[in-house]
């Protein structure tokens, strides 16, 4: 890719011939907000929050949308640009429930860190306000259209990313909102439930329904792992608050699922602290499982496998490692099956 | 996979092929949408049942269950006789070709399509799209694997990729998707009868020393143990006294339940190291209780090859302990101290001693992020494609490969096929999925999934209870009515145990891979008076 020389606020950068303005600037470490951009996603230019100065443009342009081109001259932070970024977020705020005291959103919510940089306390603009019910027709995803900002994210998400396509704007200009066909309920649309939707909302529009009131930004510490489930290998963030699994996201442009996941992936861990789990030893005695201690427990089986095996030889013994462990546990297991046991009986369910 | 996930959005043409991705691979699904929808690849998809990918389909072959080498000849005889073949890979990079050449050429479309339901002019489209494709990807799942000709559809797979010169590059590869978070992993660290860590084989002595010295043991065992199938029919036959599972639930995975529920309650110490109380662990002599993937650190390695990290984030409940603690206690009981268990020590032991893991250090994974095996010395970057310029044995072999119908065909007593597989919300046998509310509000019923007519001429109502019936065993079951199932080929997921599959397959098993044939059976399905007091096989609901 050819490339091409620009500055950005009298910096001199090359880049890519291919990259917008914002890219450009990202990568010279340069900041500018956006609320609808999402790098998962297409450009699209609905917000005008990241709009720029290009000297011999005749208005000021948006960042996220504005391919660079050889010698352009950027001005990021100048007042009639931070003016003007000031003025989108009193138009938002002008219709959105001041209400981040109770939001989910809180601390991780883009439009309140912008009101909080730009220091917009009361919009300038008072108005009329939608008051919209909040929806919760399934026990997943929560939709409040009042702090909608109709930035599109989540209907180009599902269209564009999960290649589903469950919402569109409905209605028009200041009735627009991103609905599904008919007003359905997300159930009765082809809906995934992968919450794409909802990893790229900006605000608390779209919720986690089950991980809701469980801790926010500054009160979860998030710990990089790997998704349990199927092989695609996702990367996940376990949200832990008072040593508890309280929600889970994935990293965006990071591992294989380039920060989406699926239902499983997103919302598949209440196992994790469900009662079911076992949580002592235990050994049958009169045909009776009965809790007893570690020591108790690992006798027994150890004591049990010599026997058979001084009885019956090594091979009387097999393993079933595990899909779902470790590489180190898998490793171990077969290594007590082989150097300690004797025996090469050992499998897992590969073939199931 | 022979090349990455990320790879696949680089493709010009992705054949999809008994795999239900968006469902049980939702994120390759999604890379693969995006190659559609983005970049104009042409997704070809075969397959009985209408998946969600065939709405995003060029082409959709609509195939008989288990006729996967027919269509596949059928498709490289098109290749051949038309000249679209890759003759110059085929020359400089593989061998066979004369005698794999000799067998395809008796499968013209036409007579292909006979045994695979697709008629003829699809077949052709078929391989006019792949094989003029720049780069085509293959992209696999157990639809292919869990047949008796398991072993024949995955070489011809392999044949269509090396006739159309589509390994060792990107965007193109040999892509079977492996079903669990660890499969790969488990079976690179030797969770395998016939080898040692990084498929070293059992029956090397210079592999079993190199282990022995390491290991501080003076030898290690030469015979090829049993795979899991034939360790259950050494159960029932006592040969197999002791079975140890470290987090499986076959009583749920496996076929044949009622089979297995004997071989299970035949041996003499059955310990079941698991994080629920399953359907397995309830039969079990001891139990103990593990730490899950939350309570852990160490490396999971997913469907191409990645080695990731897992993170300790929260405290196992109660006293239960990680499965690496629990094993190497068990190993001092008996006499073997396997000295520093933490993950990162043994990661060092297991890149010491696996070629193909040798530069993977947690430090490196910390850095990186992941490394894609085989990463042999600690300054390689990892490789996500395979067989770039020459293949792990030298020259890719083609194979002569004759269609073998399934072991049980449908007949007058059992008139359908039964085909089985996962759903989108649930996971495997469901111990942790079934777990979480959302999830099972969404999904909490177990559903035998009929055409229309079908039903109408058995008839069946949406909704109703029916029995369906193998010569194994009878579940009863809920039926759901859908034209994406084809006429006379019934479907149910495997995740419920008050309703399993797994009593109604067929324990018939491929005689190189032996994995059973879970993906063809033949049942009958029993309605009103008739189902009423047959005996039914119900496990616990939730593992």
């Amino acid at each position: 890719m050819k490339s091409v020389s620009i500055t950005i606020d009298g910096k001199a950068v090359e880049v890519p011939a291919d990259y917008t303005i914002l890219q450009a600037a990202r990568e010279a470490g340069i900041s500018i907000p956006t609320l609808c951009h999402d790098e998962r996603l297409e450009p699209f230019g609905a917000c005008r929050v990241c709009v720029v100065k290009v000297e011999g443009a005749r208005a000021l342009l948006p960042a996220c949308a504005t391919p660079v081109s050889e010698g352009m001259r950027i001005w990021t932070d100048l007042e009639e640009v931070r003016r003007a970024r000031r003025t989108v977020i009193e138009l938002l705020l002008s219709d959105h429930p001041n209400d981040c005291m109770v939001c989910e959103r809180s601390g991780s919510c883009e439009l309140q860190d912008l009101a909080y940089e730009y220091g917009v306390r009361e919009p300038r603009f008072q108005g009329e306000r939608h008051t919209y019910e909040v929806l919760d027709d399934n026990p997943l995803i929560e939709r409040d259209y009042n702090k909608c900002i109709v930035c599109g994210r989540c209907v180009r998400i599902c269209r564009e990313v999960q290649g589903v396509g469950v919402y569109d704007f409905i209605n028009r200009g200041f009735d627009a909102i991103p609905g599904t066909p008919y007003g359905r309920s997300l159930p009765e649309t082809p809906c995934e439930f992968c919450g794409q939707c909802v990893s790229t909302c900006p605000t608390g529009a779209l919720v986690s329904i089950p991980y809701k009131g469980k801790g926010r930004a500054w009160q979860v510490t998030k710990v990089r792992t790997t998704c349990p489930y199927c092989g695609c290998g996702c990367q996940v963030d376990l949200h832990v608050r008072d040593g508890k699994v309280v929600g889970a996201s994935s990293p965006v442009m990071v591992g294989p699922g380039q920060g989406n996941l699926c239902v499983k992936g997103r919302y598949g861990y209440e196992f994790i602290h469900h009662p079911d789990r076992l949580t002592r030893p235990m050994v049958r005695k009169g045909g009776e499982l009965v809790e007893v201690s570690w020591d108790e427990a690992l006798d027994e089986v150890a004591g049990r496998l010599k026997e058979i095996m001084e009885e019956n030889g090594p091979d009387s013994v097999a393993f079933l490692c595990s899909a779902r462990c470790t590489n180190e546990e898998n490793y171990l297991l077969q290594k007590l099956a082989r150097a300690v046991v004797g025996t090469n009986n050992v499998d897992h369910c590969a073939r199931l | 996979m022979t090349n990455s996930i990320d790879d696949l959005e680089k493709a010009d043409c992705i054949l999809v092929t008994g795999s239900n991705t968006t469902e049980a691979h939702p994120i390759v699904g999604l890379r693969i949408k995006r190659a559609v929808m983005k970049n104009d690849c042409k997704l070809i998809v075969a397959e009985p049942r209408r998946i969600r990918l065939c709405d995003y389909a060029h082409l959709w072959l609509k195939q008989l269950p288990g006729t996967d080498v027919a269509l596949l000849n059928g498709m490289m005889n098109v290749i051949l006789e038309e000249g679209l073949a890759d003759e110059e890979f085929i020359r400089e990079r593989t061998e066979g070709f004369e005698e794999f050449k000799k067998v395809v050429e008796r499968y013209t479309p036409e007579r292909a399509a006979e045994i695979c339901g697709v008629p003829a002019d699809q077949i052709r489209e078929a391989a006019h799209i792949f094989a003029s494709a720049e780069r085509a990807a293959i992209v696999y799942c157990m639809g292919i694997t869990q047949h008796t000709t398991g072993v024949d559809n995955v070489l011809s797979l392999a044949n269509l990729a090396m006739l159309t010169g589509n390994i060792g590059k990107e965007g193109a590869g040999l892509n079977p998707l492996r079903g669990q978070n660890n499969v790969q992993g488990a079976c690179d660290m030797g969770g395998l009868p016939n080898v040692l860590p990084g498929y070293q084989s059992v029956q090397d002595p210079r592999a079993r020393e190199k282990f022995a010295r390491v290991w501080g043991v003076e030898n290690l065992p030469e015979k090829p143990g049993l795979t899991v199938m034939e360790m259950m029919e050494a159960a029932a036959q006592g040969k197999v006294k002791a079975l140890y599972i470290m987090g499986e639930n076959p009583m749920v995975s496996d076929p044949d339940i009622r089979h297995l529920q004997e071989a299970l309650d035949k041996v003499e110490l059955l310990v079941v190291q698991d994080i629920f109380l399953t359907e397995t662990a309830r039969r079990a002599h001891v139990v103990l209780p593990a730490a899950s993937f939350a309570e852990k650190e160490g490396t999971f390695t997913n469907t191409d090859r990645r080695v990731q990290r897992v993170r300790k984030a929260v405290e196992p409940p109660g006293d239960a302990r990680e499965d690496s603690w629990i094993v190497a206690e068990v190993s001092r009981r008996l006499g073997y101290d396997m000295g520093d268990v933490s993950a990162s020590a043994v990661m060092e032991e297991i890149a010491s001693l696996t070629p193909q893991y040798g530069g993977i250090s947690y430090q490196r994974l910390e850095e990186l992020g992941y490394l894609h095996w085989p990463c042999p010395t600690p300054d390689h970057p990892g490789t996500p494609i395979l067989h770039v310029e020459k293949f792990t044995r030298g020259k890719g072999l083609f194979s002569a490969v004759e269609f073998k119908p399934p072991a049980e065909l449908p007949d007058e007593e059992y008139p359908f096929y039964l085909t089985t597989g996962r759903i989108l919300f649930h996971y495997h046998t469901g111990t942790m999925t079934r777990r979480s509310a959302g999830i099972e509000a969404l999904a909490s019923t177990n559903e035998v999934w009929m055409n229309p007519e079908d039903a109408r001429e058995l008839g069946v109502e949406e909704g109703e209870h029916v029995v369906v019936q193998s010569r194994r065993g009878a579940i009863r079951i809920r039926a759901k009515l859908t034209e994406d199932m084809p006429q006379k080929v019934l479907f149910i997921p495997f995740h419920f145990g008050e309703s399993p599959a797994n009593a109604l397959t067929n324990p018939a098993l491929d005689p190189v891979a032996k994995i059973p044939e879970y993906k063809v059976a033949a049942v009958r399905v029993l309605v009103g008076k008739e189902a009423e007091g047959v005996d039914v096989v119900s496990l616990s609901s939730t593992g």
